[in-house]
């Protein structure tokens, strides 16, 4: 089948989609956008996590034929321009990632935290982040990139008001 | 295999009635699991993300009526009051991004005996019904009518779950899971409870710890006669360690546990006596002090 839908603002077509295909899939292999990782398969890992229709979502439980005429938006999405976004330029800064695979998903639910709380708590950091495993770095890197982020995002909230 | 985008609800009866093989698909947070390890190929696929009423719900004299989509994110931040024991089990299910996915319909869909809003479901009381509609009609399924085998639910074929009926909550409720960390777990065995103080009578909902979830039926006639002879409802007297140390034992004796890869049956039945004692303490002191605030 044919599925359509809107990624990171720009509409793409997949053609030949199995129906029992995961979004997942379809961004990795179809559509170019390899940023998602393919890690459990099973909603345990949260390394697929995408926005769907602004909500965050493992996208490997995720149907491809569901996103039809939806909104998607990927990690690939997070950017500022051709710069990286603040989330992405925090988890570098803060040294959070190490083998890269987690860190996908971990920048859009962090993304999608701080949009919904700039100022978390590091229990409501801990909540948010709990779908999401990373088997390097032992979270307290991650932590930091998350209260970096944080911070950086209030500053600049601050300074275009 | 198919992929079926009703538009409408009885667009997409009208393609259950036609496929009656085709799985209903919502959130996608079990069916998907399936569809990526190959463990289940169905005919067909039938998306039920269109129709939107299923992600609403509303309350009409005293009752919440559930959509079978509306995610357990949504029954965490709107239904904590109506239905506490509910969006206690909500907190628990998966993580994040699953409960913004995953709802009831796909728990009673599916009738795990794992599944986390059954316990709380089941001690929401004897009027929660689950309101499964076809071409032919709508019927309520009651909940203890509901569950009839290991991943079994009475459901017929060409029925789909288009909501549940759940009572708002008149007293406490609470709901307890052992797991092996707090988040992204399948329950070893889980434990609802609530106190119903208008009807005088408590409700238990087993999960995990049998072929389906279900009811401490004698731990709740026990709890409810010491409470009514004691005239405990009116006074919010004290329940003393015997009462609670026997109510634990019945819900021990109600389950049926297997040893399985999550927990032997022992362990099964020990926490469920220690999640009975601990769900109908923390319930009955916020009642005690309901009733002795309104005094």
């Amino acid at each position: 089948m044919r599925v359509t839908f809107t990624a990171n603002g720009k509409p793409v077509e997949a053609d030949d989609v199995w129906e029992g295909e995961s979004l997942l899939y379809v961004l990795r292999e179809r559509v170019g956008l390899p940023g998602s990782k393919n890690a459990c398969e099973q909603g345990e890992c949260g390394s697929c996590t995408v926005y769907l229709d602004g909500t965050p979502v493992c996208s490997c439980l995720v149907a491809a034929g569901q996103v039809q005429d939806r909104e998607v938006r990927t990690v690939e999405g997070l950017t500022d321009g051709e710069e990286l976004g603040l989330v992405q330029q925090a988890f570098v800064d803060a040294g959070a990632v190490q083998c890269g695979f987690c860190t996908p998903g971990l920048l859009v639910q962090t993304d999608a935290l701080l949009d919904r709380s700039p100022q978390p708590s590091d229990t409501d950091i801990r909540e948010a982040l709990s779908g999401n495993l990373c088997r390097c770095t032992g979270y307290e890197k991650i932590m930091d990139a998350v209260r970096l982020a944080s911070a950086r995002k209030c500053q600049k909230v601050g300074t275009s008001e | 295999m198919e992929f079926l985008r009703p538009a409408t609800w009885d667009e997409a009866l009208a393609a259950k009635a036609e496929h009656p093989t085709a799985l209903p698909i919502s959130g996608g947070t079990d069916v998907m699991v399936e569809m990526n390890f190959d463990v289940h190929r169905p005919s067909a696929l039938l998306d039920l993300n269109r129709i939107t009423e299923l992600t609403e719900w509303s309350i009409t004299d005293g009752v919440v009526r559930l959509g079978a989509a509306v995610p357990y994110s949504r029954i965490i931040d709107e239904l904590s009051e109506p239905l506490p024991g509910l969006a206690r089990a909500a907190h628990t299910v998966g993580s994040p991004q699953i409960r913004n996915r995953g709802g009831v319909g796909g728990n009673l869909g599916g009738a795990s005996p794992a599944g986390d809003a059954h316990p709380a479901l089941l001690a929401a009381g004897r009027d929660v019904y689950v309101e499964a509609c076809s071409v032919r009609g709508t019927r309520l399924i009651p909940i203890d009518e509901f569950y009839v085998g290991v991943k079994r639910n009475s459901l017929e074929k060409d029925e789909l779950i288009r909501s549940v009926f759940i009572p708002v909550a008149d007293g406490p409720q609470q709901f307890s899971k052992i797991g092996t960390r707090n988040a992204m777990v399948i329950a070893v065995c889980a434990f609802g409870f609530a106190l119903h103080p208008k009807n005088h009578t408590v409700g238990t909902g087993i999960g995990s710890a049998a072929p389906t979830p279900r009811r401490a039926v004698e731990a709740e006639q026990y709890l409810q006669g010491v409470l009514e002879e004691r005239g405990l409802w009116e006074s919010g007297d004290l329940l003393g360690t015997e009462v609670i140390q026997k109510f634990g034992e019945l819900v021990k004796a109600a389950a049926s546990p297997i040893d399985d890869v999550r927990g032997t049956a022992d362990y099964r039945r020990h926490s469920l006596a220690v999640m009975a004692r601990r769900t109908l303490t923390w319930t009955w002191n916020d009642y005690s002090k309901q009733i002795r605030s309104a005094a």
